[in-house]
């Protein structure tokens, strides 16, 4: 199938609309959303297919590639579904404020450099597309213009910039030592002649960096500012995709694919695993703004990715990749949600919220199908996820790393259930205007997402080598270096 | 040998991204990091005693690939520098959008967000 | 003084001379973008250099002089169509040959090093170079138009 109209249908979309859409701003809610629709059934059909496209018929080492494999797929899917579920959400969310035409035009952006980053084949259009998304992220997080959300922004944006300014450096040596930019052929030239000083500091900065955008402890500073400062279908797309398809995919793609795990890099994950595991808990524990424990809740959960993908065994990879796609659903399940209470009450405040499930009953049902999962109550699908992350962890002998992941799932049992007891359940608000009800498409975005919460769990039930999703990704990701 | 300065060049710019309190100083050390990068990213393809890369009517190939310096570094670092000059307008913009909210160019006074 | 800070901008030798050098900047800036198969530069260079002409109106005679010959609509819709004509090329690609991106407009050997021999990059050089100059040109008057009074702090803005 055609591969680069991921990219190219976002980007033409993004730059039709505000030659179109001067109008009513139904023209461009449409428009985002179709073309949102449109990719998702095309991630659904790309399952399966393993393809390395080359853009405008050049050979590999002369052209540049797009390379489709079951991780790739697997990321597609998850980037889409949740960029659809956001995307329907802004219909009736960003109805307070502006400019809903640049508003979708920068979210199309976002889309389409998640879908390169996705699947780039060669270093350079990593980075390029890396850029475009991020860039994309930080006018969304300053798209309210108050004074918080320029603050978020301006944090973010230079943190962010040099991050890529990182990567860029990894690139150049990566360049100098090998002689290519081709993701093939640096595995092929590194498995011939092993490692040099040189990839040994650009596979550090590749750390650095793309640590850096993944928001692990110590380089998450900008995350807390930035996820709630920003509008709620973009702290979605954020939390739930961005961190991960910029930060987590790229480097796992790099380190077990391009320059092959040693053990030495594996070690370093599973200390930047764990510390941002407990350093996010525990300082989400005393958050009172509910988008800013989430945020928290984001550090901690992709700690739990990064842990499971440190281990190096078939068992923590298929854990780490359940984990990231059940978190992807469920942390913009539960920003969604802080969205809709945000919309209704008009503050964030768990002091001053109580008793929303009264009034809003679909926003209500939807956050605790998403805090039960994010805890880990069976049978929901973050308690699977996790439970296969512990478990590899004893089978790789690691006790104190298991003990502590179970540590802080007690903790995030404890700071979801603050938000669910402050927020939804509880005597009525103290706040004196009555809240009102969620539109119907907020409600339909939240459903939907909460509906894959649901049908994520009975995945597991097929057995854990499952062969369609989560188990061939595994197997591309295990399957060491790229052939050529 | 020119490569350490390249770095010192970048170390630089890092610093004072890490070290001003003024934002419109702090985008312009970015700036600095990011020449360092593109520097860094030109030398790593030069060729001592190198032709510039371009091709003229009557050379053979084998001839001009031999003596030229690498072209590609250049290609990437002219997209480089788009996407830099890109992420400068957005970052003045929010500059000047915060000295309108907050009053001040100086980041210790931007201290709404805490915790 | 009062004329500067109006927005009017320099004297009246300045603004003639600009505007006669805009035109000269201006076709320095087309030959580059269309031969950026055979010489360098090509549309990113080119069109940093055809906004950089539009920006010296501006700097020579305030906003007014430099949004006369290029507006904001203007440089808004040329900015789209930039993209789309090289999202056009990119699928017409497919269209002709089956790969996005493939160049579809053949050369022949003995056209080398000339105008025409380029195939689709010439074409897609001139989207590259609308859409570089006009969003460069639009970035510099969207922060231009940014004044914030010495009184107070609220400032004046105007929306495109």
């Amino acid at each position: 199938m055609l591969i680069p109209l991921f990219i190219a249908i976002p980007l033409a979309v993004a730059f039709l609309l505000p030659l179109v859409a001067r109008g009513r701003p139904i023209v461009s809610d449409c428009l985002a959303n179709a073309t949102m629709a449109s990719l998702t059934i095309m991630a659904f059909a790309s399952v399966g297919e393993v393809t390395l496209y080359h853009m405008g018929a050049w050979p590999t080492p002369i052209g540049i590639d797009l390379r489709l494999d079951p991780l790739a797929s697997l990321l597609l899917i998850t980037v889409n579904v949740v960029g659809l579920a956001a995307g329907i959400y802004s219909v009736d969310y960003m109805r307070q404020y502006r400019d809903k035409r640049r508003y979708y035009s920068l979210f199309l952006f976002l889309v389409a450099g998640m879908n390169g980053v996705i699947l780039a084949g060669d270093l350079f259009n990593l980075y390029v597309l890396m850029e475009i998304a991020a860039v994309a992220s930080y006018a969304l997080v300053a798209f309210g213009c108050q004074h918080e959300e320029l603050e978020a922004s301006f944090k973010y944006a230079i943190l962010g910039t040099l991050a890529s300014s990182f990567i860029l450096i990894g690139v150049a040596l990566v360049y100098g030592v090998t002689g290519t930019l081709n993701m093939t052929h640096i595995a092929s030239r590194m498995s011939d002649s092993g490692m040099d000083p040189s990839l040994l500091f650009a596979t550090a900065l590749f750390l650095c960096g793309f640590s850096m955008k993944a928001a692990l402890v110590p380089f998450h500073a900008w995350l807390p500012d930035a996820h709630p400062s920003a509008p709620a279908p973009v702290s979605a797309m954020l939390s739930g995709v961005l961190i991960k398809a910029i930060g987590i995919y790229v480097m796992a793609r790099l380190i077990y694919n391009v320059f092959g795990a040693d053990q030495g890099v594996l070690g370093l994950l599973r200390w930047l695993g764990v510390i941002s595991m407990v350093v996010g808990g525990l300082l989400a524990t005393g958050q009172w703004d509910m988008k800013r424990l989430f945020a928290y809740s984001s550090i901690s959960q992709v700690g739990y990715i990064v842990l499971g993908l440190g281990l190096g065994t078939p068992l923590g990879v298929v854990g780490a990749l359940y984990h990231l796609v059940n978190h992807s659903i469920f942390k913009s399940l539960l920003f969604l949600n802080a969205g809709a209470v945000e919309y209704a009450t008009g503050n964030r405040d768990l002091k001053r919220l109580g008793g929303l499930n009264r009034v809003m009953p679909v926003t209500g049902a939807t956050s605790l199908v998403a805090s039960m999962s994010i805890a880990g109550i069976p049978p929901l699908n973050g308690f699977w996820s996790k439970l296969i992350i512990v478990v590899a962890c004893v089978q790789s002998g690691f006790y104190g790393l298991a003990a502590v992941a179970v540590a802080v799932s007690i903790v995030t049992l404890g700071y979801q259930l603050k938000v669910q007891r402050y927020a939804f359940f509880g005597a009525g608000s103290p706040v004196s205007t009555p809240p009102r009800v969620e539109p119907r498409l907020m409600a339909t975005a939240m459903v939907v997402l909460a509906i894959g919460c649901m049908a994520l769990s009975v995945l597991v039930i097929s057995g854990l080598d499952d062969p369609i999703l989560i188990g061939p990704a595994a197997h591309a990701l295990l399957g060491g270096v790229f052939a050529l | 040998m020119i490569y350490p300065l390249c770095f010192l060049l970048i170390l630089v710019g890092l610093y004072g991204v890490v070290a001003n309190r003024n934002t419109v100083k702090i985008v312009i050390s970015l700036l600095i990091m990011q020449h360092g990068v593109h520097l860094l990213l030109i030398l790593i393809g030069y060729r001592t005693e190198g032709t510039p890369p371009i091709m003229d009517p009557g050379t053979p190939p084998t001839v001009f690939s031999g003596a030229a310096v690498d072209p590609l570094p250049q290609a990437l670092v002219l997209t480089s520098i788009v996407i830099g000059l890109g992420v400068l307008a957005l970052l003045v913009a929010l500059c000047v959008r915060l000295y309108e909210r907050y009053g001040t160019f100086d980041v210790g006074e931007m201290t709404r967000l805490r915790g | 003084m009062n004329r500067r800070s109006s927005g009017e901008g320099m004297g009246e030798i300045v603004r003639t001379v600009a505007r006669w050098l805009n035109g000269v900047i201006l076709t320095y800036g087309i030959y580059i973008v269309l031969y950026g198969h055979v010489t360098p530069g090509g549309g990113f260079a080119g069109g940093v250099i055809i906004a950089c002409g539009f920006i010296l109106l501006t700097l020579a005679g305030g906003q007014q002089l430099g949004l006369s010959f290029f507006s904001r609509r203007a440089a808004s819709f040329l900015d789209s169509v930039g993209v789309l004509l090289f999202l056009a090329l990119a699928l017409g690609g497919i269209w002709a040959t089956g790969t996005f991106l493939e160049n579809f407009i053949g050369t022949s050997d003995r056209a080398r090093f000339t105008l025409f021999s380029g195939g689709i990059m010439p074409i897609a050089n001139i989207g590259l170079g609308l859409k570089v100059a006009s969003s460069l040109f639009l970035a510099f008057t969207v922060l231009a138009a940014f004044q914030i009074l010495p009184t107070s702090s609220r400032e004046e803005e105007e929306d495109p």
